[in-house]
């Protein structure tokens, strides 16, 4: 299967010659799955208002483009924040955020029990759709697998916490 | 020969009697038919008009029309060019309503409705419209921007026999939800409110209250501030409701919260509409399902269902006709579709993951085959998608032949037929053989000049066509514009149409609404000729960072009885035809 766009063979350009457009890389330029040690992948380029989907969609386009804002939930409250991971540098401080926001205790975390001691944990839900406990990947992983963050009652976040 | 014309001007048509039947005429193509059959037909139509439609807002100007029509209730107005959706419009291009408001409140006291798509209203504007119309009834503003709480709150608090509030998909950052408490307390006469795409948080005290007092609410479309059992206070009051927008289902429930917005929701025997479901899970989703036996539109755009959450859904709407969905049902959540909703007419597919950050699948021709199989009154189609085929679209379009409008976008750019890897020309070409009644098409992947072959020579319905990626040269463009009789918006970019093509529709452009290119092949040069041997078009080329002393990225052409705008900010060239 062809792998690049064939532009040349069917003499459809972009842009202007000598311009450079910003264009979308060949279609088989996956992203390297998530359990890699290796860099990130390089964002992909992308094409101004393309594809025509309304920017008032903002349940997935916000998050796409800026890529780092997630919504926050805490059970039993009534509306979700909003918060950006760029701001935290590590998981010590986006947990002293979310107990700053949500104004509660987050408990000592370990990685056999979760979190101890505490009314709440955290959870985030993944690309792939997971329930995942706040604390088990490295920090940079998380941040950018993190699509949703749920603060849980301790009590329903006990199966999250079990090593595999 | 004389004399019989004397004895026509001596015993005209009373023109009382012209105007009574005049007045029965609603559809503003008929009326504008009507007004060209002689002077006095043209004088009793304005007179008895009293709805007006303005496709685009710059084709003509508040004076005109203040001069032809005293009598105006209702206006609708439509301002950008659609490819301003999607960010290819610089910020304050115009639009700006308020000089029709400043108009329409000179002119026309009694006016009733506004409906605006697209336009830019300040909240200077809000305000000015708050004021000066005690009768004003009706305000809808799509996809529409500039305004914030303040403008609102004037809404709100002036306008007295107010019916309907529709922001509809009109999206501004940074509102307050302070005006929705400022409804009086006296106030109860709105019949539909939908602020559904607001970002604000308003007071759930005065929404309750205000829809307490309005019994005739039939349509309320909450945003997703609203949790589930403010909802269920609401639905309590209003059990009568047509359409509903529903809040966010993001919330824990108890067992016998469960139960009594299961229950509210059991009431709503009258509901056809249901949308918003903000992260609906299928934990919540059967909260829903007693209030779908009488539904006719589904909007699931905001939660992203799987597949199975769909399928167990649909069988409890059996009277479906549209339903819009997110790619994560895939292709088998469509075939659910194709099992459980035979009388669909109308399907849009939108992706959750439109830049491709995430590699997820969404849907591909297998979803759409089924569910053409299934549905054949199918008529109307938005499907976003990363592989089709040309075989598979020919049978779609054998198996619904009543399209009217179908709107396929293969997300990657000229991409081609993914089993074949030959062009998607075929697809087109069945689309337009076959769907004789099609008005709207968009086409995608990789197209040759033969795709606008059989467009220009089959297509003869067609009036709105949406191209980007695609041709092999300017004839491409041409056998659209010699081809389609009724075609009146033309949008294209990333083509690589150049000034032949452009110059292909001289003849063409005064009898259709607007053409807008960007990102093509055109010069300033080519704009300005045609600028030159059609002094009745507007042609603007915007300006920007892509743009040069030639090269013309951006250009819009309309036709216009108010000639050049005066209101075209710096980066808006109207070419008037000088020097070439």
């Amino acid at each position: 299967m062809d792998c690049d766009l064939n532009l040349k063979a069917t003499e459809l350009r972009l842009g202007l010659p000598g311009t450079t457009d910003a264009i979308s890389p060949p279609k088989n330029n996956k992203r390297s799955s998530p359990d890699s040690d290796s860099a990130p992948p390089p964002p992909k380029a992308q094409i101004v208002g393309w594809p025509p989907v309304r920017s008032y969609r903002k349940n997935n386009l916000a998050e796409a483009e800026s890529g780092s804002f997630v919504k926050v939930s805490m059970d039993g409250a009534p509306y979700l924040r909003k918060i950006d991971l760029k701001v935290y540098n590590c998981y010590l401080e986006l947990l002293e955020g979310l107990e700053k926001m949500f104004k509660l205790t987050i408990g000592e975390y370990s990685e056999r029990e979760g979190y101890k001691g505490s009314e709440y944990a955290p959870a985030y839900e993944d690309k792939d759709g997971d329930l995942m406990l706040v604390g088990d990947v490295p920090w940079e992983m998380f941040k950018s697998s993190c699509k949703r963050l749920r603060i849980m009652k301790a009590s329903d976040a006990r199966g999250l916490g079990c090593a595999v | 020969m004389d004399q019989d014309h004397k004895k026509l001007k001596e015993s005209p048509f009373p023109c009382e009697g012209l105007e009574k039947v005049l007045s029965f005429i609603d559809s503003h193509k008929d009326r504008s038919s009507a007004s060209l059959v002689c002077k006095d037909w043209y004088d009793a139509e304005r007179w008895t008009r009293s709805k007006l439609f303005i496709g685009n807002c710059y084709s003509v100007s508040p004076e005109i029309v203040a001069r032809r029509f005293p009598k105006i209730k209702s206006v609708r107005l439509k301002g950008k060019p659609r490819f301003s959706d999607f960010n290819l419009l610089p910020q304050d291009w115009g639009a700006n309503v308020h000089a029709w408001l400043v108009m329409f409140a000179k002119v026309y006291p009694s006016l009733e409705e506004l409906r605006l798509k697209r336009m830019t209203v300040s909240d200077e504007s809000l305000d000015l419209l708050a004021r000066s119309f005690p009768g004003f009834k009706a305000l809808s503003l799509s996809s529409c921007d500039g305004f914030t709480d303040e403008g609102l709150k004037a809404i709100a608090t002036h306008c007295r026999t107010l019916t309907e509030l529709d922001i509809a998909d009109s999206v501004t950052v940074d509102i307050g939800g302070g005006w929705l408490s400022c409804f009086p307390e006296g106030f109860a006469s709105l019949e539909i409110l939908n602020f559904a795409s607001l970002q604000c948080e308003v007071s759930f005290d005065a929404l309750e209250r205000l829809v307490s007092r309005c019994r005739a609410l039939r349509v309320l479309k909450v945003n997703e501030s609203i949790n589930l059992e403010q909802l269920q206070r609401l639905l309590v009051q209003v059990p009568h409701l047509t359409g509903l927008g529903t809040g966010s289902f993001m919330q824990e429930l108890t067992p016998r919260q469960y139960e009594g917005v299961q229950s509210a929701f059991s009431n709503c025997k009258n509901l056809q509409v249901l949308s918003g479901l903000w992260d609906a899970t299928s934990l919540y989703l059967p909260l829903v399902y007693g209030a779908c036996a009488s539904l006719t539109f589904l909007n699931l755009s905001e939660a992203d269902l799987r597949s199975g959450e769909l399928a167990k859904f649909l069988p409890h709407c059996t009277s479906l006709r549209r339903l819009w969905v997110i790619d994560t049902v895939g292709d088998k959540g469509l075939e659910a579709v194709g099992l459980s909703c035979p009388l669909l007419e109308e399907l849009r597919v939108f992706p959750i993951d439109p830049y491709d950050l995430d590699n997820r699948q969404g849907v591909t021709e297998v979803g759409f085959l089924a569910v053409s199989r299934g549905c054949p009154n199918l008529n109307y189609v938005l499907y976003f998608c990363r592989k089709m085929t040309n075989d598979a679209v020919a049978t779609i379009v054998q198996n619904c032949p009543d399209f009217t409008h179908f709107r396929l976008c293969i997300m990657n750019p000229g991409e081609p037929d993914h089993l074949t890897n030959e062009p998607m020309d075929e697809a087109f070409g069945a689309v337009s053989k076959t769907c004789t009644k099609l008005r709207r098409l968009s086409v995608s992947g990789l197209l040759t000049d033969m795709a606008f072959e059989y467009i220009g020579k089959f297509a003869k319905n067609l009036e709105t066509l949406s191209v980007a990626f695609a041709g092999s040269s300017d004839r491409g463009m041409q056998c659209v514009l010699e081809g389609c009789p009724k075609l009146r918006k033309l949008e294209i970019r990333d083509c690589l149409f150049g000034n032949a093509a452009l110059l292909s529709g001289l003849d063409k452009y005064e009898t259709m609404r607007s053409l807008w290119m960007s990102a093509c092949n055109l010069t300033i040069k080519g704009c300005r000729l045609l600028a030159k041997e059609m002094p009745r078009l507007n042609v603007e080329v915007i300006q920007d960072e892509w743009s040069d002393e030639t090269h013309a990225n951006k250009v819009y052409v309309y036709r216009s009885l108010a000639g050049p705008r005066q209101d075209a900010p710096p980066f808006v060239l109207t070419l008037g035809g000088e020097d070439i």
